[in-house]
């Protein structure tokens, strides 16, 4: 670290009445990418199908039609409009299946997401903030969880725990949280010795005062972009392991867990194997879009340009 | 540079006891009992229950225990498989080869494709070339690999029958390992078409391995030509009448390249410590495969030791990572 003089900062100083106009300029910054609104719309749209399933869903999910096993899409021969994306092995329509897993998979983003931000980032700070032995005990830990793969570190958790879904997350939201620790970290030791920190200080601002109220806030924008990615990788990696099967237990309709149970039929079926794989990728695809997009919006850099 | 790379190798040691700490405690979080656990058996008598208390260590207080599990380490016992009752570490050594061939294609394959076309959507940027590469790019960054996985062996093995479906090898072929490489082996020692047989069966995998590695590299290798090809270097070198090419090719490259090759390293560590995914899916015996397997099965010493061996891997190759950074970016030693 050099003692580098910084500008005057009169960033945190914002007037609430410059929030909307903040606002403003990030709208136009983010919807310069069209990619971006593509994804936000696509993102939209999946969060209302999730919250809207029961009743847009044309059958209950674990409901099965044992007269019609395997049928195919409705526009393919064979087909009827009952099952419109067609039925799987055991006769349950897919389209609502497909429906309840966008709940199961937004809801494990978020859950995720929430866990490991929030646990990240108090780390972080703490070590950014403190320095000295906090600072190397925290991040040695960290250099620890991040020296396994993810996924591996993940399935050897759910081992422990047992599989299943809830657990599954806290395996996740703990493999993640590391990038959120080191990003905060890194902010928190490059906003510390600012000028509008040192006159909190010297204010008489405590400890907890100067990391969440002072700092934090002027860190939050790699932490935002960090946090769309990590939703959509917590999406990818628990549907990983419901594929391993070792996160949601069939016959939840979570996507990664339809797609292991229709592995015996790639060669006969091919609607039950790429619906559910396609609604990931749409999903994960939709959010990493929007991911660029806040990224791009948001770091400073990239703007004077 | 000396001090740097002793700095770099002391800080090994806290993260290595912690690693050996996770795989040694692991065992001991496992719900129930542990010696249950680990034998895998039902309905074990008392006597049988001390025995193996006692042949696995622990009726000894639990710093002895992890002091012999260091011990037995640092004499390359990783334990013995309770399934196969072959060493942990002899297993590893075998299935090795096919993790590190795999990988090694996987990154080729996203290095080579990955590098022109980063480069080229950065200096053509915002053409259609640039748009449509970055979105296969962040398509590819997206992707599920297990389903993509599927996808590719629907099509090209399914229905057009150009690839095997999983596997290293035809079963008609055999020889003698000498390496452990299918490509070389089969060269070296193998009949006629075995080496067509190997890299057949190769191709699939690399492709669905090598996605999200492509994806990252194209996207990283645009965004750092296009953070140099703004500097001022770059407008003088141009400025002075150099060809463009020797400015994008020279000047340019030779900077944006340093946090690719960073990448690149740290996504080689996490590829060479098994592609649990893409071994599962193409039934490749590989460390991956073998970790779920044991998972799987609950044979809790292999887990223990594989965990303890990878984590080993992806630490070693991180720090070769960063000496060699330090080696091409002179600015990282002096700090």
């Amino acid at each position: 670290m050099t003692n580098e003089v910084s500008p005057p900062v009169t960033l945190t100083a914002a007037p609430s009445s410059g929030r909307m106009s903040q606002f403003t300029e990030f709208w136009f910054y983010f919807s310069v990418n069209k990619g971006a609104v593509i994804g936000l719309v696509t993102l939209i749209f999946l969060v209302l199908v999730a919250i809207l399933g029961p009743f847009i869903a044309p059958h209950a999910p674990y409901e099965q039609f044992r007269e019609s096993l395997l049928t195919p899409p409705a526009w393919q021969e064979g087909g009827n409009s009952t099952f419109l994306l067609g039925t799987d092995a055991v006769g349950r329509d897919l389209l609502s299946r497909l429906i309840y897993g966008a709940r199961f998979s937004l809801f494990i983003g978020l859950i995720v997401v929430t866990l490991s931000m929030v646990t990240g980032v108090i780390l972080g700070v703490l070590a950014g903030y403190f320095r000295g032995w906090v600072d190397a005990l925290i991040m040695r830990i960290m250099d620890i969880i991040l020296a396994f793969p993810p996924l591996l570190l993940a399935l050897v958790l759910v081992a422990i725990l047992g599989p299943g879904l809830f657990n599954a997350m806290i395996a996740i939201a703990l493999v993640l949280q590391p990038h959120f620790a080191r990003l905060t970290r890194a902010a928190v030791m490059s906003e510390k010795n600012r000028e509008y920190v040192v006159a909190a200080k010297l204010a008489g601002a405590g400890h907890i005062r100067l990391m969440f109220k002072t700092i934090l806030p002027n860190c939050l924008a790699p932490l935002i972009v960090q946090g769309t990615l990590s939703f959509s990788n917590a999406i990818l990696e628990a549907a990983a392991l419901g594929f391993l099967g070792m996160g949601a237990q069939p016959p939840t309709p979570e996507w990664g867990t339809m797609l292991a149970e229709a592995r015996e039929f790639i060669l006969r079926a091919w609607w039950v194997v790429t619906f559910p794989g396609l609604a990931i990728l749409i999903t994960v695809l939709a959010i990493n879009l929007v991911g660029d997009g806040l990224r791009d919006a948001l770091d400073p850099k990239l703007k004077r340009s | 540079m000396f001090r740097y790379i002793a700095s770099r190798v002391l800080l090994l040691i806290p993260t290595f006891i912690g690693i050996s700490f996770v795989a040694f405690i692991f065992i001991r979080l496992l719900p129930g009992d542990p010696i249950i656990a680990l034998a895998g058996e039902r309905g074990m008598t008392p006597e049988r229950h001390q025995m193996l208390m006692e042949q696995f260590g622990f009726n000894r207080p639990i710093w002895e225990q992890y002091f012999s599990f260091l011990w037995n380490i640092f004499h390359g016992d990783f334990g013995t498989s309770i399934a196969s009752k072959r060493a942990v570490l002899a297993d590893f050594l075998s299935l090795f080869p096919a993790t590190l061939e795999l990988s090694i294609c996987a990154m080729l394959f996203a290095v080579i494709i990955g590098i022109p076309a980063g480069i080229f959507a950065a200096v053509k940027r915002g053409s259609i070339f640039d748009q449509l590469s970055m979105g296969i790019a962040l398509v590819g960054y997206s992707m599920p690999i297990f389903w993509w996985g599927i996808l590719l062996i629907i099509l090209f093995a399914g229905i057009l029958h150009w690839t095997p479906v999983s596997g290293r090898m035809d079963l008609v072929y055999f020889f003698k390992p000498t390496t452990g490489f299918m490509l070389i082996d089969s060269l070296i020692s193998g009949p006629k078409g075995a080496f067509k047989s190997a890299f057949s069966h190769l191709i699939l995998p690399t492709i669905v391995l090598g996605t999200i590695p492509l994806a990252v590299i194209a996207r990283q290798t645009r965004s750092a030509m296009l953070e140099v090809l703004g500097e001022d270097y770059v407008r003088t070198a141009r400025a002075k009448g150099l060809a463009p090419k020797r400015v994008i090719g020279i000047h340019a490259l030779r900077n944006a390249m340093i946090p690719v090759i960073t990448t690149i390293g740290l996504q080689m560590g996490l590829l060479m410590a098994g592609a649990i995914l893409t071994e599962t899916i193409f039934s490749w015996p590989g460390i991956g495969k073998w970790m779920i397997d044991a998972i799987a099965k609950r044979d809790y010493v292999v887990v223990q030791g594989g965990l303890m061996l990878v984590a080993l891997i992806v630490m070693t190759v991180n720090l070769i990572v960063d000496l060699l950074y330090a080696v091409v970016n002179p600015r990282i030693r002096v700090k």
